[in-house]
């Protein structure tokens, strides 16, 4: 090669200088690589972010006290502006005075207009039960209410001077609340703005709460004691066994979830087979069946049925490769069964045991349809109670504060493992 | 060329029939109760309009209205609930108001107003059927012969496990009679807290007892698999499954509470129209009478009564297995809508509590 070409830029056949064609031909790969993967990007931004982000907004925001929503034409109007000016004026705490009246009067002639007594209602409702007929009933009165206005509604109901409600009102007020997070562990507020627990006989998600860690450790365990073992046969078996065994892991998995639930219907059921059974051979006596549906019993051993697969699987795909040779090692070095076992073998299954558990432990938290079905009132999980306001009471701030709770709680976990076992020693497969 | 054409042509044919095609989605409470409104009303006003109704089922269908319209998603036309629902929902603007003029008059001229029973038409909703919330028992399963609402409650003269709906509705009722309670004074006791408490210390006696259940077809089949001695239930699907299933079923009338179910048109309903057509068509007198035939519920018109015959197996006589018979009132409560209407968020918030507790 000559100097002269030595000095040159090298170029391409169109002249361009090569070192910046390249880069546009990589740019061009990089961009057409991150296309391939724009679909799922989107896909996930608008069916996992969004609905996330929009549940955790619904959690700390309810608009039903504060703006009305006509129903098709989507119009809104806002509602309760003369008693909101009222709380804005007057500092929490103070005496519902005439103007207070008179606002609240003005305002339920606008509820009674669009109708929207009940919604209005509702959302006091939530959090001061029995107030929404208090609503319903001054709005469709309105047109009469005269001044005075404070005995016009003391007429209507006593407790329009609560001080509670009007607690309630002030807070209910403004569309941004974390009441529903209160109300979500229990707790409320008293009419001076202390936080209080709810009354002994409406408490229930704590204790919902805490009964579902436990059942999902219960089951989380109970799936890794059965399941071990399996796993291990799975992987020491010569191919041709422990592919015929592999079947009858996978076969339940393939099966419908209902199905699966339904069957262990017809199993546990008091006039059920394992029942039947048990009394046929004389164990029980008629009268004395075991109760193994419609409680806790039920659920869990449904659940850690239908989770086994995930505990199994994991654990499966790391205890293949493991080398049998380092077992052997052991023992020819003179280590018992036990030792080989626990400090050779068991260490490198961790990442299966972690993995699993991470998998049956997050399903379970959240687990909702077999609950439902075999857990009796013992048996119901917290998502249980966030399908009831979800479709039930249609309270969906509260579902929405239940489950970012739990959500919460979940990745709590997820960094708690991840700090104790790292995550990099998570292996799935 | 050739084949696409032939695509685009059935492609568009495929159009032009889906534009066509018209049709009605119907939801209602499913087993059958839903059977016998596909007999009485569905394949009738199919074969007469040609319009196609979907039946869908939920355990209660004024739930997913709620749902529905709230989400903006309407897919439900026409749906089958209770009063007190059926109100609520009216006052909250979930349901279109519906134009009572519509309805035909009785055979012999007497106009669809009065032609109902009183309660029967409402602003958005048209009653067809009065119903009521009994408990039964599997005769081969108990010992003796429960009679009245007491027994139900009483475990240690009737042991065994109890089925009840899983709803604070009819539940309290129902526990409030069986403490002493007459039916007329049920809802002025449950209005107070102590009478609250009270239901509830009734329930608590057979807490351990209870499976609960959700849909109305669930009783008759817990009952007759032996998996309860006693449950509450709609009183259709208990007849069905003895007349019909012959299944060793018994009613008990004492404490029944009567109820009206309606049909409604959720707001933003996708064949509105359509829907009307079929509330007008399927709550004429011989349509309700009909109906009849196939469960044992009371028809909403007066002039629909002497209509109602023999049940479709052509010998059992519907008239003593109907809740409005005169021997099975002596003791019953007509369920209070407008109770209700203000009370279920707060009592079935307790009943939840108490459930999980």
């Amino acid at each position: 090669m000559s100097d002269a070409t030595a000095n040159q830029l090298l170029t391409t056949a169109d002249g361009k200088p090569l070192k910046s064609a390249l880069a546009r031909a990589e740019r061009r790969a990089r961009h057409r690589a991150f296309l391939l993967v724009l679909p799922l990007l989107a896909f996930i931004l608008i069916t996992f972010v969004t609905p996330i982000a929009q549940m955790l907004h619904q959690s700390v925001y309810n608009e039903g006290f504060t703006m009305h929503t006509e129903i098709g034409s989507g119009e809104r109007t806002p509602i309760m502006v003369n008693i909101k000016e009222w709380f804005d004026q007057n500092p929490a705490g103070t005496e519902p005075d005439e103007a207070a009246f008179a606002a609240l009067a003005e305002d339920m002639k606008t509820l009674r207009e669009l109708r929207a007594a009940g919604s209005a209602g509702t959302r006091i409702n939530y959090e001061r039960s029995g107030t929404r007929s208090m609503f319903t009933k001054a709005a469709r009165n309105a047109n009469k209410l005269e001044p005075p206005f404070k005995e016009a509604f003391i007429d209507l109901d006593e407790d329009w001077t609560d001080p509670a409600l009007w607690r309630v009102m002030r807070d209910a007020s403004s569309a941004y609340t974390m009441n529903f997070y209160l109300a979500a562990i229990d707790l409320t507020k008293s009419p001076d703005g202390d936080i209080t627990s709810v009354a002994q006989n409406r408490q229930v998600y704590v204790t919902l709460f805490q009964r579902t860690l436990f059942l999902s450790v219960l089951i989380t365990f109970l799936t890794f004691a059965l399941g071990y073992p399996v796993a291990h046969l799975l992987a020491t078996l010569p191919l041709r066994y422990s592919n015929l065994l592999m079947i009858l892991v996978l076969l339940p998995f393939w099966t419908s979830l209902l199905v699966r639930t339904t069957s262990w219907m017809v199993l546990l059921q008091s006039q059920g087979v394992i029942n039947d059974a048990l009394v046929g051979v004389g164990l029980l006596g008629d009268e004395n069946r075991l109760q193994m549906m419609y409680n806790q019993i039920g659920t869990v051993v449904a659940m850690t049925h239908i989770l086994l697969p995930f505990m199994v699987l994991p654990l499966y795909s790391v205890m293949r490769p493991i080398n049998p040779s380092y077992v052997r090692a052991a023992r020819s070095l003179g280590a018992t069964s036990w030792t080989a076992f626990w400090r050779i073998y068991f260490p490198q299954t961790i990442p299966g045991i972690g993995a699993g558990a991470l998998l049956v432990f997050i399903l379970s938290v959240g687990y909702y349809i077999t609950p439902a079905l075999v857990g009796g009132a013992s048996g119901q999980l917290i998502s249980n109670l966030i399908a009831f306001h979800m479709q039930n009471s249609l309270n969906w701030s509260l579902a929405a504060a239940l489950a970012a709770l739990l959500l919460g709680g979940v990745l709590i976990l997820y960094w708690l493992y991840d700090r104790l076992v790292g995550i990099d020693n998570l292996k799935l497969g | 060329m050739k084949l696409k054409s032939v695509l685009m042509a059935t492609a568009l044919s495929g159009v032009a029939l889906g534009a066509q095609a018209q049709e009605v989605t119907v939801m209602s409470w499913g087993g059958a109760y839903t059977k016998s409104q596909v007999e009485a009303y569905h394949k009738p006003f199919t074969a007469e309009t040609g319009i196609k109704i979907n039946s869908v089922d939920a355990d209660n269908p004024a739930t997913p209205i709620k749902a529905q319209v709230e989400a903006g998603n309407v897919s439900i036309d026409v749906a089958d609930v209770e009063f007190s629902d059926a109100v609520r929902l009216c006052d909250e603007g979930l349901i279109e108001p519906i134009d009572l003029s519509m309805l035909p008059a009785a055979p012999d001229g007497t106009p669809a107003t009065e032609d109902f029973i009183e309660g029967a038409l409402q602003d958005c909703a048209v009653g067809s059927i009065v119903w009521s919330t009994i408990y039964a028992y599997n005769s081969s399963n108990v010992d003796g012969t429960p009679t009245t609402i007491g027994d139900f409650f009483d475990t240690e003269k009737f042991p065994g496990k109890r089925g009840v709906r899983k709803s604070a509705k009819a539940t309290l009722e129902m526990a409030l009679m069986a403490d002493g309670v007459p039916a007329g004074e049920v809802y002025d006791v449950l209005d107070t807290p102590e009478g609250v408490d009270r239901a509830f210390a009734v329930l608590d006696r057979i807490k351990d007892d209870i499976v609960w259940w959700e849909a109305g077809a669930q009783p008759p089949q817990l009952l007759a698999d032996g998996e309860v001695v006693m449950a509450t239930a709609y009183n259709g699907r208990i007849f069905n499954a003895a007349v019909a299933e012959n299944q060793p079923l018994e009613v008990v009338w004492d404490g029944q509470i009567l109820d009206f179910d309606l049909f409604v048109v959720p707001k933003g309903a996708p064949n509105k129209d359509n829907a009307m057509k079929f509330i007008a068509f399927s709550t004429d007198t011989q349509r309700l009478a009909d109906q009849a035939s196939w469960i044992s519920y009371g028809p909403a018109r007066k002039s629909s009564g002497e209509l109602v015959g023999l049940f479709m197996d052509g010998k059992t006589q519907m008239g003593p297995h109907m809740p409005t018979a005169a021997a099975n009132l002596e003791n019953a409560l007509v369920n209070n809508f407008e109770f209700w209407v203000d009370k279920d968020a707060e009592l079935n918030e307790r009943f939840n509590a108490w459930l999980a507790n």
